[in-house]
């Protein structure tokens, strides 16, 4: 598969690789090499310029527009940028991948108190993000990836504002998550990070380029979700 | 977790954020409301006063006879009069008093007018059916042939122009509504627009989170659809009591044509109706604004 922006070189090429359901993976590679682009291109905000992507079991490419909310609903994802909605509360950020699934409000109290909890904002609730430090921002749109128990979760540098004892937390909540069955992406440069979650996999990005650094890819999963 | 809604949970309200009247559009649309009823108001009253002057006038002829001599007159008045009593299809007959002819020539001739010998012509008021007054030759000839100094004069013939500017205006009134429509329509595009690039972040993030196009366009279509409602109910208000206040001007007149224009209850309450058909004008314009907007992104 190969990304090109505009007229450009490409972006990506030639990427051709595949991900375990319920595994566990760190996307790495120096700032540029395109990680955000790769998980853009996952969580279905830019269609490949060519080649082929299957999520779930699906061509995405070629997939009409007007079944892909049903495919993005099942991803849960931690934008590089957060992209927390400026004029809602922690809560109300929390509780919107919920809402969009159409959950009732009386609903949706309890888990996103019990999800603010965890990523420690509990007390942060009412707050808007702009009253909220990086690291506060980050958290919320962490707990608002997770939110909805996503099948996938694509995380671009979730830990990149937050001190180590909270980064160990968060992967810690990520690897609950991917215990309880949820495919995981992390893309970072914390190589502690890496080293934390034994059972994880590493794609290395160089220029746009795969590279196969643990060898964990050169064997085709049984059962590819990506 | 239902599979598509078409809803946000219950309380989608505060995704996009609601300020409860603001900016210029609920007031340009204000305006635009106030001025289509007042436009439809001016169509809707034209038209009653186009109907009560045909009730007035409407197939009903007068016959003048202009003779100098009196007797001559009166017994010639007295022929057409037996004449037109035989033909099929006229309803009414009558000749004008004395008292009726002084009151009409009263602004020309001054009081007293009348008891100087003038001659004055016989003057014959006779009701028509409809098809009767489609034929008028027929009554023409049955009356030149016993009165040849006779003139039969076709009532709606005086009005006519009346008439016709009367239907002039109506078509005005027409066209103003549709272009304040058109314009109405235009506003709502712009404002959907505006919208739309103020919330764009906010909608991009509710896209990727898997919100169907369906879901976005709605939240845009209640805050559209509730500045409507405000500029409809304030264009409305305003309109009424300018009408209200003009139909009274109108009536201290005492201008029989313009009293006549005076709008019944089913035209007040198509006047009521248009802030509702806004509210719906509005909802679909910024409806199909945003689906387009939202069709663009992957
Ligand atoms: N929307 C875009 N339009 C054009 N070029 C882009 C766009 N997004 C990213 N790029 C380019 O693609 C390359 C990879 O960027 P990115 O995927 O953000 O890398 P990373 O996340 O690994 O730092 C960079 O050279 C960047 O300038
Ligand atoms: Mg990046």
């Amino acid at each position: 598969m190969g990304l090109r922006y505009g007229t450009g070189a490409e972006t990506l090429s030639d990427l051709t690789f595949s991900l375990q359901e319920g595994g566990f993976y760190f996307l790495t590679g120096a700032s540029g090499a395109g990680k955000t682009s790769l998980l853009k291109l996952l969580y279905l905000a830019q269609r490949p310029s060519r080649g082929l992507i299957k999520l779930f079991g699906e061509d995405i490419v070629t997939m009409p527009r007007k079944r892909l909310p049903g495919f993005r609903r099942r991803i849960g994802v931690v934008f590089q940028d957060f992209r927390l909605v400026r004029h809602l509360s922690a809560f109300d950020n929390v509780a919107l991948p919920l809402r969009v699934a159409g959950v009732e409000d009386k609903d949706l109290e309890t888990p996103v108190r019990e999800m603010l909890n965890w990523v420690g904002l509990g007390h942060r609730s009412s707050a808007r993000p702009a009253t909220l430090s990086g690291g506060e921002q980050q958290r919320v749109a962490i707990a608002r990836a997770v939110i909805a128990r996503p099948e996938l979760l694509l995380a671009d540098e979730p830990t990149g504002n937050v001190d180590p004892e909270m980064a160990k937390r968060l992967l810690h909540l990520f690897d609950s998550l991917n215990k309880l069955g949820t495919t995981v992406v992390v893309a970072t440069h914390d190589v502690h990070l890496i080293a934390r979650i034994g059972r994880s996999e590493m794609l290395r990005l160089d220029r746009g380029q795969i590279s196969d650094p643990t060898g964990a890819l050169r064997n085709p999963p049984r059962a590819p979700i990506a | 977790m239902k599979p598509s809604p078409r809803k946000f949970g219950t309380a989608d309200r505060g995704l996009l954020p609601e300020g409860r009247i603001t900016g210029p559009m609920p007031w340009v649309l204000a305006i635009m409301m106030f001025l289509t009823v007042l436009a439809a108001a001016a169509g809707l009253g034209l038209g009653t006063a186009a109907r009560s002057l045909d009730a007035d006038v409407g197939n009903s002829i007068t016959i003048q006879i202009v003779e100098a001599n009196p007797d001559f007159r009166n017994a010639q008045a007295r022929i057409v009069i037996s004449e037109l009593q035989k033909i099929p299809g006229v309803t009414s007959v009558r000749r004008l008093g004395e008292e009726e002819m002084a009151r009409l020539l009263e602004p020309w001739l001054g009081e007293g007018g009348l008891e100087a010998d003038l001659p004055v012509p016989a003057l014959i008021d006779a009701d028509l059916t409809a098809e009767a007054y489609s034929n008028l030759q027929i009554i023409r000839d049955a009356v030149a042939a016993v009165a040849p100094s006779a003139r039969v004069d076709d009532n709606a013939q005086w009005l006519a122009p009346l008439a016709k500017l009367i239907a002039a205006l109506r078509w005005l009134a027409a066209g103003l509504v549709i272009l304040m429509v058109g314009a109405t329509a235009a506003t709502v595009v712009l404002a959907a627009r505006a919208s739309l690039d103020t919330h764009r972040g906010t909608i991009e993030v509710l896209h990727l989170m898997g919100a169907t196009d369906v879901q976005v366009a709605r939240l845009f279509q209640r805050r559209i659809a509730l500045d409507a409602l405000f500029g409809g109910a304030v264009g409305l208000v305003t309109a009424a009591a300018v009408l209200l206040v003009i139909g009274n001007r109108v009536g201290a007149l005492g201008s029989e044509l313009l009293g006549s224009a005076g709008l019944p209850l089913t035209s007040w309450l198509l006047l009521g109706a248009l802030p509702v058909g806004g509210v719906f004008l509005a909802m679909l314009v910024a409806r199909i604004t945003i689906l387009r907007a939202l069709g663009r992104l992957l």
